[in-house]
């Protein structure tokens, strides 16, 4: 019997709950009406808070709306409005839609009282179903550091499984600790601690600012909370650091890597080699124009097919150059590099007269674009897969050249060329492969420049120079040595810039390899023997 | 006695040379200054200013053919010792402008004022006197010149090798000038003059003496050119851009030839281009484009390397040209023709204009042609 009736009690008091749960909300909000209705600023601050305390569903949307100037009182019906994005109205009491009497105006608002708003949104918003507004209350409070919030925090750190937004919470918890004066010392040491753990700016702001009113061990605690958040920022300015030089030398790798087979190992001063570049990016824009035009859908894929294209047609491009004028100049350097000098300068032209002077846009699919973050650094997807398909060419180039038969040939041209004819070796037919091959590769860079290069006539230019650097400096003929010069002059590169500026430290580089090469007239890893007298 | 031994020296070609240049003199400062304005034989100012503009040029290709021509070193790098003399004279330019400038400024060129500097960087320092200046016009160039041919020459660094660092230094020099902390007027250089020696550059006379001077100047720097040629140092020169290695074992100092005549070069370009500046009224970082440099190499390599007449005949030629394309509808076309012309000549006439001359003179002759002259080596 007695567990009947408390059973009833308890149903009864359910009920009771259950029917009077909305009605004190809607006396929270009654009461809020009444206060904006007031319209000064005091009883507007007031109101807000009562919204915030009512925990109406309709309470973010109402507050959101008084923030954006959407927020209106109309005396004549003695009732407070607001309006949703698409402008139609809602009465706050019920959170019903409703017409807004022609009398009604804005609920006005000074800077204090958005600030008001914004915390009171923060705090309401930390129990949001959707996870990026939980993260965005989360961080907002930490910023405010309104003490008001502190029981939300709490509350919703104890529902909270999210880490990322778990760590966010308790961040905004210990901000708050830690400037509260009345909190106790354990609490705010604690709170220093997790602080600290973050290591971002804002952070590192925060613990500055609390320096000056510590004393004893909280300052203590907090010198080395700044202390330990600096060293790792500097860590990752060095990892930062290393990974722009790394990206830099995957460009520079790429687009010397071409002129590695050309001039490295055939010797061929090819002055045309940026031009070769150039017409790789122009290939991949003309491909990506086609995808647009006719299969819009598969539009991420006009980059992978535009490798092979390019790689053919400026292959094939190579392999005309080769046969209508270097073959003529074998054994002449200097008129080799004047007269593919000349070929650069047609070939700029010829695509000015075709494609206009302007850039062109090739646009980036949609697995390149986006960011993530790797050990606190800022990794974009566009460079990493850069980096990954420089290491891809270089070692599938490696390949052909140490595993293949054709490989073989080439090797054995270069290092004998007469000898060579005599096995059988058609060695003319070789000088063309091996032209086409380092041409197709230089197009093969294009397709990867025009992600992070305007895609212009004058592209080739900018890397001409560049490649030469990088080949001569790793040691001509020498493939590994490409491979490292290309990322110490990246990485190089990098760390002179915060000195020296972009283009100064360009310049130092410069010099420095000036410098180098009287030392090293071969470069890095110099072959050796009789190859080197030729 | 010392006529038959100067005429000698400079060879028919180089009389016929310096006959047609004193002939360009005199008919075209006679031709602007004295005959009307209407009359055919009239040569307009802008006339003068365009062929002195060429006949820098010339100058500059003399320079070049003497270091690649006669000693095989393939510089890519001389437009950047022009550009240096010239940024010289336009800096002397500049310092005479004086209170005349837009900021009136009785010391800083109108650019550091701009700039908010207030005291003039040390590199501007004595410009204001005209012999100074003109010591600086031979002296920067040949100084780096030395330098970077002692490193490079003691080091043997040569052939393709030396190219290409030669248009890494012009690179690096392109680069730097267009910064404006380097106090050389950024990317707008060095312009508005007013006078020189207190005459006025823009004067129709300033002009024409400017030309004239021009004129003698690489009148002057051809016979000295020759003189150099012709000298058993020249006879050695020849010897290293044939064969190196030989000239080495024979005990001659190889890198010190090698220094002399690079640092030579250098200087007639800086003098080049310190004529070069008054008469176009203009210098900035674009002359460092290595793309300069390596058009300087194709006048000469179409005028005919190695040659010295055919160097300045180059530069004439393909300057003139260049002026006819770019002026007109045909603007498009001269890259093409640009290009066109560095592989024509590569690959059809290795020798040059002059060298297609000495052919045809043999063919008239009804003479069956001589052995093919040696092969020139890079």
């Amino acid at each position: 019997m007695r567990l009947l009736a408390l059973i009833r009690v308890a149903l009864s008091a359910l009920a009771l709950f259950l029917l009077f749960a909305p009605m004190a909300k809607a006396q929270g909000l009654e009461a809020a009406v009444e206060k904006f209705l007031a319209d000064s600023f005091s009883e507007t601050e007031a109101g807000i808070a009562l919204v915030a305390a009512s925990g109406a569903a309709h309470g973010v949307e109402a507050l959101q709306a008084l923030a954006d100037r959407r927020l209106l009182a109309s005396g004549s019906a003695k009732a407070v409005f607001y309006r949703d994005n698409s402008g139609k109205g809602f009465d706050l009491k019920s959170g019903q839609p409703a017409d807004i009497p022609a009398d009604a105006g804005l609920v006005r608002l000074n800077n204090r009282l958005r600030g008001v708003v914004q915390a009171a949104l923060g705090t309401m918003t930390l129990l949001s179903p959707d996870p990026a507004q939980r993260l965005r209350a989360a961080q907002s409070v930490f910023k405010s550091r309104d003490a008001a919030a502190l029981p939300a925090l709490e509350q919703a750190l104890t529902k909270e499984t999210n880490p990322k937004i778990r760590a966010a919470l308790s961040e905004a918890r210990a901000a708050i600790i830690l400037f509260d004066s009345k909190a106790p010392e354990t609490e705010r040491l604690a709170a220093i601690n997790v602080i600290a753990e973050s290591g971002d700016q804002d952070s590192l702001a925060l613990l500055r600012q609390i320096l000056p009113q510590a004393s004893g061990a909280l300052k203590t605690i907090a010198e080395q909370g700044i202390a330990s958040i600096e060293r790792r920022q500097q860590f990752r300015q060095a990892g930062q650091t290393i990974w722009f030089g790394i990206s830099l030398g995957s460009v520079l790798l790429l687009a010397a890597i071409g002129l590695a087979i050309t001039f490295g190992v055939m010797g061929i001063i090819n002055m045309a080699h940026g031009e070769m570049v150039m017409i790789g990016a122009y290939v991949t824009f003309v491909t990506q124009e086609v995808f647009r035009a006719k299969a819009p859908h598969l539009l991420d894929w006009s980059l992978p097919i535009a490798i092979p294209l390019a790689f053919l047609v400026t292959g094939l491009v190579g392999i005309l150059i080769e046969r209508g004028v270097i073959r003529f100049l074998y054994g002449r350097p200097l008129e080799t590099l004047l007269a593919t000098f000349g070929l650069s300068l047609m070939l700029q032209q010829a695509t000015r007269t075709w494609f206009g002077p302007t850039n062109r846009e090739v646009s980036a699919p949609s697995y390149m674009s986006g960011s993530f973050e790797f050990l606190g650094l800022q990794i974009t997807y566009g460079r990493l897969w850069i980096v990954a398909f420089t290491f891809v060419v270089f070692f599938a180039l490696l390949i052909v050249l140490k595993a293949t038969s054709l490989g073989l040939q080439m090797r054995a041209v270069t290092q004998n060329r007469r000898m060579a004819a005599a096995m059988g070796i058609r060695t003319r037919f070789v000088d063309a492969m091996t032209f086409g091959l380092g041409s197709g590769i230089a197009g093969i860079a294009g397709v990867a420049l025009s992600q992070i290069d305007n895609v212009s006539p004058n592209l080739g230019q900018n890397y001409i120079i560049d490649s030469f650097m990088v080949v001569v400096f790793g040691g001509v003929g020498n493939l590994w040595g490409t491979l490292i010069s290309a990322f110490t002059l990246g990485i190089a590169n990098k760390i002179l810039e915060p000195f020296a500026g972009a283009v100064l430290g360009k310049i130092l580089i410069l010099v420095l390899l000036i410098l180098f090469i009287q030392k090293r007239p071969r470069g890095l890893f110099a072959l050796k023997g009789r190859a080197v007298e030729q | 006695m010392l006529t038959m031994r100067f005429l000698r020296l400079i060879e028919g070609r180089g009389i016929l040379f310096l006959a047609v240049l004193a002939a360009l003199a005199i008919f075209v400062s006679v031709g602007n200054l004295l005959v009307p304005p209407g009359s055919p034989f009239h040569v307009s100012t802008g006339a003068v200013v365009l062929l002195g503009k060429y006949l820098c040029y010339a100058m500059l290709a003399i320079a070049l053919d003497l270091a690649w021509g006669y000693c095989g070193i393939l510089s890519l790098g001389h437009g950047a010792f022009f550009a240096l003399g010239g940024y010289a004279m336009g800096m002397y330019l500049m310092r005479q402008i004086g209170t005349r400038g837009v900021y009136a400024h009785p010391i800083l060129p109108d650019f550091m004022v701009f700039l908010n500097w207030t005291e003039l960087p040390v590199a501007w320092w004595g410009f204001q006197s005209f012999p100074y200046a003109m010591l600086m016009v031979l002296l920067v160039p040949g100084l780096l010149a030395f330098v970077f041919g002692w490193l490079a020459f003691r080091s043997r660094v040569t052939g393709v090798y030396l190219s290409i660092i030669t248009q890494a230094l012009t690179y690096a020099l392109f680069l730097a000038f267009f910064r404006n902390d380097m106090g050389f007027g950024g990317n707008n250089g060095l312009t508005d003059f007013k006078d020189i020696l207190g005459f006025n550059v823009q004067a129709q006379g300033t002009r024409v003496t400017l030309f004239l001077i021009t004129c003698l100047m690489l009148a002057l720097t051809f016979i000295l050119a020759r003189f150099v040629v012709a000298s058993t140092y020249g006879k050695v020169l020849i010897a290293i851009r044939d064969a190196e290695s030989r000239t080495r074992f024979l005990g001659y100092r190889v890198e010190h030839h090698k220094l002399v005549v690079f640092t030579l070069s250098a200087m007639i370009a800086g003098v080049a281009g310190a004529l070069y500046v008054p008469q176009v009224g203009i210098i900035n970082p674009s002359e460092f484009s290595p793309t300069n440099s390596i058009e300087a190499v194709v006048w000469v390599a179409f005028g005919g390397r190695g040659t010295l007449v055919g160097a300045a005949l180059g530069a004439f030629v393909v300057n003139y040209l260049k002026t006819i394309f770019t002026t007109g509808w045909l603007a498009v076309y001269w890259l093409f023709a640009l290009g066109g012309l560095f592989v024509l000549v590569t690959l059809a006439m290795p020798r040059g204009l002059i060298g297609l001359w000495e052919d045809i003179r043999l063919r008239l002759k009804r003479r069956p042609p001589a052995e093919a002259p040696a092969e020139l080596h890079p």
